[in-house]
This record gives C-alpha cells, sequence and structure tokens, in this order.
C-alpha cells in the first residue's frame, strides 16, 4: 500500500521522538547503574574490602606438642610419638569403594573404623581429608606411599600421639588423654580454640588432666588462603606455637614400678614419701590398667573387664580410696593424750582384754588382754584397752584436732584426680551429717581407728613423715616445671606445731613395733642397723563381729569371702636413727595387718638402697624366700633394672 | 519512508558497503570484547585455556558474521524476519520436546559443532518480526486494538515458552524487547499504562499465589526473588551469590586490585565467575574506574545505535535497530543491577564480556543487522 509523504513524515518524527526518549532513559539508567557502582566501590570501599580479606584468609590452628612428663631421675613417663595415619580425600580418590578395596589389600583395614569414616565422609565436603586407618606401622605406611599413585586422593600423614611407656606402673598417678569430649567442652567456659578440634587429646585423669593447662602448650596458627568453599589455596604466614612444658614428678620410676610388681593383684595401695621434704617418690595403686588402652580407645570388652573387677583397677587407691587407719590411729590418740597431760611415757593403764563403756563392753584383739601396760608397750603390742581409757580421758575434739595437725582429714593438694579428704569425726561433724548425738562409745572406737575415722593412704604417708621428721611436710608431686624446680627445699618446711619430746616417744615406741621381741611387726623387721625401721600395723574391721560370732570364737580371715576380710595396714619411716622416707601400705581386705608388713618393709629397703636392697638387711630365716621373690619380679618386669648381683 | 520509496541505486554496492558500515560501532564492539578476554584470562588464573581462547575464536567468527549479515540487503533481511521468527518458534518447541537437560533447565539443542540456545535466537527475531510488522502496518492504525493484539501475541508466544523451561531471565528479556518496539512503533500511551497496571495486578499475584497448588513460578526462582529482596538472610545459601559479588565489587576500589590480583572472583568466591558474574572480576581488579569505563563503552554503542536509527529513514530499520539496541541495553543492565544487588540473580550475561557461545554468536549477527541497516540507510 502506498503511504503519502505526510504520514510517512509523521510517522517518522514520532519514531524519533519515542527512540530519543528511550535512548535517554536508558541512559538514565545507565547514570543510576554508575551512581550505584560509585556507591559501592567508592563509598562503601573500606567495608568491602575488610569483608573481602574476611573471605579470602582464614586462620588455622596448629596444634602443639604436648608437654613430656618425667620421673625424678629424667625417665620419661609420657612422650609424644610420631603415628602414622591414612586419610582420604572424597574429592581426589574417585572412586572411594574402589580405592579403599585397593587399600585394604596393602593394610589391615578396621572395619568399625572403616565404617566411622564412610559416614564422617559422606557428612564432610569432599576436600576435606577423613581418617580411615590410624596408628598404623611404619611399614604399613610404607607400603602405602610406594603404591601412592594406585591411591588416588590417599595420603599417609604423620601426627603425634601419646604413648606411656611405663603404661601400668603411672597409669594412677599420670592418667591419660584421650579426645575432647561434649562433656568436657561444657565444663569449660571460654574454651582454647584447640578444644574446638575433632579429636584434640586432652588430659582425662590425673596429672594429665589436672596439669593441663600447663601440658597442652599454646595453638601456633597459619593463615591460609581459602576459596569458598574452604579449600587451602596456599599458605599465607605461619606463627609456631608453643610446645606444652614438660613436667618432672617427684616419683622414682625404678621404685613406683618395683612397687607395682610388688603389689601385684593385690587390691592395695602404697605411698612412699620422702619425710624431710614431703616429696612423693612412689604412690601406687593395685591392681592397675594400661593408660594407653585408653589413648588409642578402649574397647567395650576391655572397658567392661576393668569396670567389672572387684578390685576396681581404675580407682586411685592411693588417695581416692579411704580406710578406717585401725591401729596406726593410736599414734594420733597417744599424741593426743601426751598433750592434754593425760599420761606420760610411765601412765600405765590394765587391759584385761576388754573394757566395759556405758554397758557395753569394747574388747581388746587379744582376747586374754595385755595386762598393765605402758605407751611403748601399748604402742608395741597395740593394745587397744590402753587407747580405749585414754581417749576417754582426752575426748573426740582433741584427738581430730591432732589428727588434722598430722594431715590426716585434710585435704592435701596434689596433682591427683579424685584427692579424698577423709574423715576426722567431731561431735559437730555427727550432729549436722548424721543428726545424731555423739555418743561415748563412738569415742572408744575413734581410739583404735575404727568407728567413723576414715583416712587415704597418702594421709597415712603424710603422718609418718610428720611423725618422723617433725617437720608439717606437705605431700609434692610436681619436682620442676620446664627445669624450674618447683619443690621446697627441706630447710624452709615448718616445723610440726607438736612437742618434740612426745614425738620421740612416739617413734621410740614405734620402732619397737618393728625391732622389740614383742612387737606386732618384729617378724617383718629389718635387721641391718643403719636402715632400721620404725613402723606402726594396722587391721581394720570391715564387718561388726556379733555377739555370736564372738562366743564362737573369732572365724578366721581366711575362711570369710574376700570382701569381708579385715584391711591390712601398715605405716613406717626409716632408718629409724635419721628418718628418710615414709611408707604407707594399705592391703584391701588383706587379712589383717600380716598382708601390708612385709610389702612396707620390701618398699622400704628398695627406696633406701635405691633398688638394690643387701639380702642381708633381711632377718637370715627370710633370705632365700625374698631372693627368690626378687628374682621373680626382676625377671617379670625387666623395666626393674639389674638385679643386685650384676653390680659391681 | 520504506526502502520500496526509495531508489536502491542510491545504496552502495559490492565491497564498497565496508567503507559505509558504521565503523565507530565495529570499534566499540571490538574494544568491548577485549576487556570481555581480559577478564576471562584472569579468571582462569592467567591462563588462555579454558575460556579466553575459545572465546576469541568465537568473536572472531561473529565478526565474520557480522560482516557477512552487514553485507546482506537490509530489506532482504525484512523479508525473511516471519520465516526467522516460525524457525525460532519451532526451535523453542523442539528445545521443551528433545532439549538436552543442563543446569536444570532445558535450553540446548545441541547441533553438534555447538549447542544452540534458540531463546537466544528468539530475542533477535522476535525484534526484526515486529519492526516488520509495524513497517507493513499503516501508521494510523498503530493504535487500534486488533492490531495491537497481533504484536502483543508474537510477543508472549515465546515468552511463555522460554518461561516454561524454565528461564525468567530470557523470557523477561523478551517481553522487555517486544514492548520497546511496540512502543517505538507509537502505541498510544494509554495501552502501556494499562500494562503496567495488569503487570504490578501480575506480581502481586504471583507472590500470593506462592505456596498454594497453581503458583506461577518454580520454588527456585521464588527463592531468588526472596534473597534478592534480602540478601543478609541467607548468606551462605540463596543470598550467597549477591553477597560476595557486592563484597567482590566493593572490594575494587577506586583503582582495583590490579590486573589479574582479584582475590574474590579468582578464589570461587564468585559462583559462574566467567559467565554470569564477569562483571565483578572486572569491578575487582580495574576498580570503578574500569567498571565506569565499561559502562560508558555500552553506553556509546547505545548512542550509536540509537543515532543510526534516527538518522534512518527506513521505518523497519529504524525500528529493528532501536529494538537491538534495546535489547543490549537490557541485557548488561540486568547483568549489572544483577550483580550490584539491584535485581535478583535471574541468569543473564553481560553482553560480549560473559564467556558464552550462543549468545556471542547472536549479538553479532544482531549487530550484523544494525550494520546492514545502516549500510542500505535511504539516502
Amino acid at each position: 500500500m502506498k503511504r503519502t509523504a505526510a504520514e510517512t513524515a509523521a510517522s517518522h518524527n514520532r519514531l524519533s521522538r519515542r527512540a530519543l526518549l528511550l535512548g535517554g532513559a536508558q541512559l538514565g539508567f545507565m547514570g543510576l547503574l554508575g551512581l550505584r557502582m560509585r556507591y559501592l566501590q567508592v563509598d562503601q570501599a573500606d567495608e568491602f574490602r575488610l569483608l573481602a580479606e574476611e573471605n579470602r584468609i582464614n586462620v588455622r590452628l596448629i596444634p602443639p606438642a604436648r608437654g613430656e612428663i618425667y620421673d625424678r631421675n629424667g625417665v620419661t613417663i609420657a612422650a609424644n610419638e610420631p603415628s602414622y595415619r591414612i586419610t582420604i580425600v572424597r574429592e581426589d580418590a574417585g572412586d572411594v569403594g574402589e580405592v579403599i578395596g585397593r587399600l585394604s589389600t596393602l593394610i589391615e583395614l578396621d572395619d568399625t573404623a572403616l565404617n566411622r569414616a564412610m559416614t564422617e565422609m559422606k557428612r564432610s565436603p569432599p576436600f576435606l581429608p577423613v581418617t580411615v586407618a590410624e596408628r598404623i606401622s611404619w611399614e604399613e605406611m610404607s607400603r602405602v606411599a610406594v603404591n601412592a599413585p594406585a591411591l588416588p586422593g590417599v595420603t599417609p600423614e604423620v601426627g603425634l600421639s601419646r604413648v606411656y611407656p611405663y603404661g601400668v606402673d603411672f597409669a594412677h598417678v599420670v592418667g591419660y588423654v584421650g579426645p575432647v569430649s561434649d562433656y568436657d567442652l561444657s565444663k569449660i567456659e571460654d574454651p582454647d580454640q584447640l578444644l574446638l578440634i575433632p579429636r584434640f587429646q586432652i588430659g582425662k585423669v590425673g596429672l594429665e588432666a589436672k596439669r593441663e593447662e600447663k601440658l597442652r602448650g599454646k595453638a601456633g596458627t597459619k593463615q591460609v588462603e581459602v576459596n569458598a568453599v574452604g579449600r587451602v589455596m596456599r599458605e599465607l604466614d605461619r606463627r609456631e606455637g608453643q610446645t606444652g612444658d614438660d613436667l618432672q614428678i617427684t616419683v622414682d620410676q625404678k621404685l613406683q614400678s618395683y612397687i607395682q610388681a610388688r603389689l601385684g593383684d593385690e587390691s592395695a595401695a602404697a605411698v612412699v614419701m620422702d619425710c624431710k621434704t614431703g616429696e612423693i617418690l612412689a604412690i601406687n595403686s593395685a591392681p592397675t590398667f594400661d593408660p594407653n588402652l585408653f589413648v588409642r580407645g578402649i574397647s567395650v570388652a576391655d572397658y567392661s573387664t576393668l569396670t567389672e573387677n572387684d578390685h576396681r583397677p581404675l580407682a586411685t587407691k592411693s588417695v581416692q580410696g579411704t580406710y578406717p587407719p585401725g591401729s596406726t590411729y593410736k599414734m594420733v590418740v597417744a599424741l593426743a593424750a601426751l598433750e592434754a597431760g593425760v599420761i606420760d611415757s610411765k601412765t600405765t593403764y590394765y587391759c584385761s582384754g576388754k573394757l566395759k563403756v556405758s554397758n557395753r563392753d569394747f574388747h581388746c584383739w587379744k582376747r586374754g588382754g595385755h595386762g598393765h601396760m605402758n605407751l611403748e608397750g601399748a604402742l608395741r603390742e597395740s593394745c587397744d584397752v590402753f587407747f580405749y581409757e585414754c581417749a576417754l580421758e582426752v575426748g573426740i575434739e582433741k584427738i581430730t584436732e591432732m589428727a588434722n595437725r598430722l594431715g590426716l582429714g585434710v585435704k592435701h593438694g596434689i596433682p591427683m584426680s579424685a584427692v579424698a579428704t577423709g574423715l576426722t569425726p567431731t561431735k559437730g561433724w555427727k550432729a549436722r551429717n548424721i543428726d545424731q548425738d555423739w555418743v561415748i562409745g563412738d569415742t572408744v572406737n575413734a581410739s583404735i581407728g575404727q568407728g567413723f575415722v576414715l583416712t587415704s593412704p597418702l594421709q597415712l604417708a603424710v603422718m609418718t613423715a610428720r611423725l618422723a621428721s617433725g617437720k608439717a611436710v606437705e605431700p609434692q608431686l610436681l619436682k620442676s616445671i620446664n627445669g624450674i624446680d618447683q619443690t621446697v627445699p627441706a630447710e624452709d618446711v615448718p616445723d610440726l606445731d607438736v612437742n618434740p619430746n612426745h614425738l620421740r616417744m612416739v617413734r621410740q615406741a614405734m620402732f619397737a613395733v618393728s625391732n622389740h621381741r614383742k612387737g606386732t611387726a618384729y617378724s617383718q623387721r629389718i635387721i641391718k642397723d643403719e636402715v632400721r625401721l620404725a613402723g606402726k600395723t594396722g587391721t581394720s574391721q570391715v564387718r561388726n563381729i556379733t555377739a555370736a560370732e564372738r562366743r564362737a570364737g573369732v572365724i578366721r580371715n581366711e575362711d570369710l569371702p574376700w570382701e569381708r576380710r579385715d584391711h591390712g595396714l601398715f605405716v613406717n619411716f626409716a632408718p629409724y636413727n635419721d628418718p628418710r622416707i615414709a611408707v604407707a601400705v594399705v592391703v584391701e581386705h588383706g587379712g589383717g595387718s600380716k598382708a601390708a608388713t612385709p610389702i612396707a618393709r620390701d618398699i622400704t629397703l628398695q627406696a633406701l638402697y635405691d633398688g638394690d636392697p643387701p639380702l642381708d638387711a633381711y632377718p637370715s630365716k627370710d633370705r632365700n624366700r625374698i631372693k627368690s621373690q626378687q628374682e621373680r619380679l626382676r625377671l617379670e618386669n625387666p623395666s626393674l633394672g639389674s638385679s643386685g648381683n650384676d653390680r659391681a | 519512508m520504506s526502502y520500496l520509496e526509495y531508489s536502491v541505486k542510491s545504496v552502495p554496492t559490492g565491497l564498497r558497503k565496508i567503507l559505509h558500515m558504521n565503523w565507530a560501532l565495529v570499534v566499540l564492539l571490538i574494544t568491548v570484547a577485549c576487556a570481555g578476554f581480559l577478564m576471562l584470562y584472569s579468571v582462569a588464573g592467567g591462563s588462555y585455556t579454558p575460556w579466553a581462547e575459545a572465546q576469541m575464536k568465537r568473536f572472531i567468527m561473529g565478526l565474520v558474521l557480522m560482516f557477512g549479515v552487514a553485507m546482506v540487503p537490509i530489506w532482504f533481511w525484512r523479508n525473511v524476519s516471519g520465516v526467522l521468527y516460525a524457525a525460532s518458534l519451532v526451535l523453542l518447541i523442539l528445545v521443551e520436546v528433545m532439549g538436552t537437560v543442563q543446569m536444570g533447565a532445558q535450553r540446548w539443542i545441541d547441533l553438534g559443532f555447538m549447542r544452540l540456545q534458540p531463546s537466544e535466537l528468539m530475542k533477535i527475531t522476535l525484534v526484526m518480526f515486529l519492526a516488520a510488522y509495524y513497517d507493513w502496518l499503516p501508521a494510523n492504525r498503530t493504535s487500534k486494538p486488533q492490531w495491537i493484539l497481533l504484536p502483543i501475541l508474537i510477543t508472549l508466544l515465546p515468552t511463555y515458552l522460554v518461561l516454561q523451561q524454565p528461564d525468567l531471565g530470557t523470557s523477561l528479556l523478551l517481553l522487555m524487547g517486544g514492548a520497546i518496539v511496540i512502543f517505538l512503533a507509537g502505541v498510544h500511551w494509554a495501552y502501556f499504562a494499562a500494562v503496567i497496571t495488569l503487570a504490578v495486578g501480575l506480581v502481586t499475584a504471583v507472590f500470593q499465589s506462592r505456596g498454594t497448588g497453581w503458583q506461577f513460578l518454580q520454588d527456585y526462582q521464588y527463592r531468588r526473588i526472596d534473597t534478592f529482596l534480602d540478601p543478609a538472610s541467607d548468606p551462605l545459601g540463596a543470598g550467597y551469590h549477591i553477597t560476595q559479588s557486592k563484597i567482590a565489587l566493593g572490594s575494587g576500589g577506586w583503582t582495583g586490585r590490579g590486573f589479574m590480583q582479584g582475590t574474590q572472583s579468582r578464589l570461587n568466591f564468585l559462583p559462574e565467575k566467567h559467565t554470569d558474574f564477569i562483571f565483578t572480576t572486572l569491578a575487582e581488579e580495574f576498580g570503578f574506574i574500569g567498571a565506569i569505563s565499561l559502562l560508558l563503552l555500552y553506553a556509546l554503542i547505545i548512542v550509536f545505535c540509537v543515532v543510526s536509527a534516527i538518522q534512518n529513514k527506513d521505518r523497519f530499520s529504524s525500528l529493528m535497530t532501536m529494538g537491538i539496541a534495546g535489547t543490549f541495553f537490557l541485557f548488561f543492565a540486568v547483568n549489572m543491577s544483577m550483580v550490584m544487588g539491584l535485581a535478583p540473580v535471574v541468569g543473564v550475561p553481560l553482553p560480549l564480556v560473559s564467556y558464552g557461545g550462543s549468545a556471542m554468536l547472536v549479538l553479532m549477527v544482531a549487530f550484523g543487522l544494525v550494520q546492514s541497516a545502516h549500510v542500505h540507510r535511504p539516502r
């Protein structure tokens, strides 16, 4: 169709108008875009630059090496060893199933660990390494490394893991480490960033837990450039962390190992202490367990074996276990009575085998009675009636006060788990806790360390050390931190607030316990003059003897089921002339003090002769038995070192 | 004026046509494309592979195509515009039936040597066909309702098909491209007012229908709109793209971090760093100055097209040139708005800069048409 020129011109003009309008609008919008660009790139540039830095740089933690633990002579108790593990990066592996299949022909793969790795792999981003095998041997690791081309995405890695060379001997002292748990984290208010690393190892019990802060060290950091999905592109900056502090403990590994072997499978505890400084030379609890199992992740079977054992291997009996001290408490009563002026060295009481107190008979262990007894005789022969009489005169408050001064019923601050306070009862305590009035019978029971009195082996050792040295020693477990001495020198230890003459009288009586023909520990004496020991036996009942039983004659402990037998205790110090060490031994349900006394003597000689006691320190009739025992222990425990014969 | 009315003898012939091309436009296109090569080289970490080299080859192919198309008289293109539109429509239906599934959307037809995106083709053929329609339609009928219905159908049919793919970004571009040509043709204002009112109503309906059984858009499209409205609500999920792109852009500052020094884009903080989000790389590495320069280049391309359109007395040429310029404008305006957080992430490439096969070729063909209109204009 034909159009007129006017029409055409009109429509073209309109088109031009609208084209100009549209073009103008477009330019206007571009102006807006330009303004927006200016706003983002110029006005807000600083803010976005900051955001960009955060985007780009990611700070990663480098876990520090954990501090090591040494014994007093520098023997390694807890160390770090390289541990090899195999990780797989899903993204690089391609077909994970096939790669793992090939891997399993090279090394042994644990099914449960593998399943855990597979689920972990599904959850985490594909570029993160997932551990499929841990603690593999060097050979296995090199096998994997050699076959690397056939194993895409598989990397052998080296990390550090905790190892306890003398595992069983120090399990209760040093404890063990384990992966940090949600429960651990919930207890800490502001957790160290390190603890947020999955499976980071922290101290769980014992010294490892108590000195966690020192041992852990400080994390290093590395700044890495990451992309949006978190993959590390390159390392920008690296700041090394600080290794944990090395701790040296006062314990002597050789003595500790010996005692552990000597205690064997008995349910027992032993503490050896330097009586001038309070340094703990050995602190054992038996039976024991291998802490290395816990580091690796203990199996359910192993764990239930430990928990179901009625000898409670996991309990730290040396500090946690509290026992009625039995006759070892008689020194406390004696000192309280001496201080109160109730008795002196010449005061005698008559022992008829029992004492009637408010219509109730309190028996002496010796049914026929001891006859007239003074302090030395009563301690030596462990006459109960003498101390009943003393206690009735002195009263419970003074006895308890003396016990506390000697370190019983007091919580000693040593870095071990579950350190018990024990119990030294007072009238107030009974009213508060049992809601009953104190009766005179309670005092009588307490006078021979029965009834409410409870003490831990550590406390008994402290008491003995204080008796022996006359110093108010406090137990010490840490010798040095990073080489800086932590101990209190002997001359800085304050004197014990007890009359030295009274102490001398008690020490003398304790000497008689072991060295007088009538002493309760005479058969387990040391005959070498320069190392003679002075001690005190203790037997603490875990049940009441009924009147019917008493009439039928006392049942022999051996005839009772294990858990109803008496505890056996022995405390001693040695050498008598110049006391160096204090020893406390408790054998749970050992059937009486005779279970503890020989152990205490062996420990004493072992400690005094630095692991190599001469046979002539023993009474001649015992020497053959002791010799074979020593040989057997050395054979079973190579860590005890050479026998005396090998030494020149 | 229609080409039927002027003497074709005044039009240059043979290779002399090349001399009469709009050379300023050619230079501008080459400059923008070079900026694109640079950026693709940079996002690949300083490598010609995998993107820059392929893009260069395609651009050269595009240039050849442009010259080829420019040599063909514009009246030929006018005459075949209906056929081209129909062919594009058939291809669009074809991808619906047998297209390869890519990125959750059926958009490609694999031709063996290249993957053809019919929706790209449609952007041009739609504009051509509408221009031809209004060239044919007498001016006094332009605003008559029955003569408006047809162009609306012509526009809505491909828009609907592309929306079905689903590709919200392209379908919006088609709709707006069509609207631009209809507007330029001189349709009465009242219609646009009515349509805008209707659109507002439709948007309300789209949002109101969300969550009901007959919702208009896919869930992911709703989410994109959500994150556009409040990117901070989901910084690591759907809002991530916008937040990261703003960070990259903003950290550029006045002069940028320098070529190849951009950290955000090269470290994969940015999604689609070589396609839809390539502008952020440019803005990060060359700063405000670089970004505004690119915007100026684009503005100049629009200005040259508008000038060419107004100077051209041929109605089809004029409409088509403006339509193509409008589509081109929509491309970069939507893309830049998107990366600057002014529009939702809809998946529109930055023209001539983003890596992409058919988009680049189709654009070059479109500029070939613009050149043809310029060369064959009535004198």
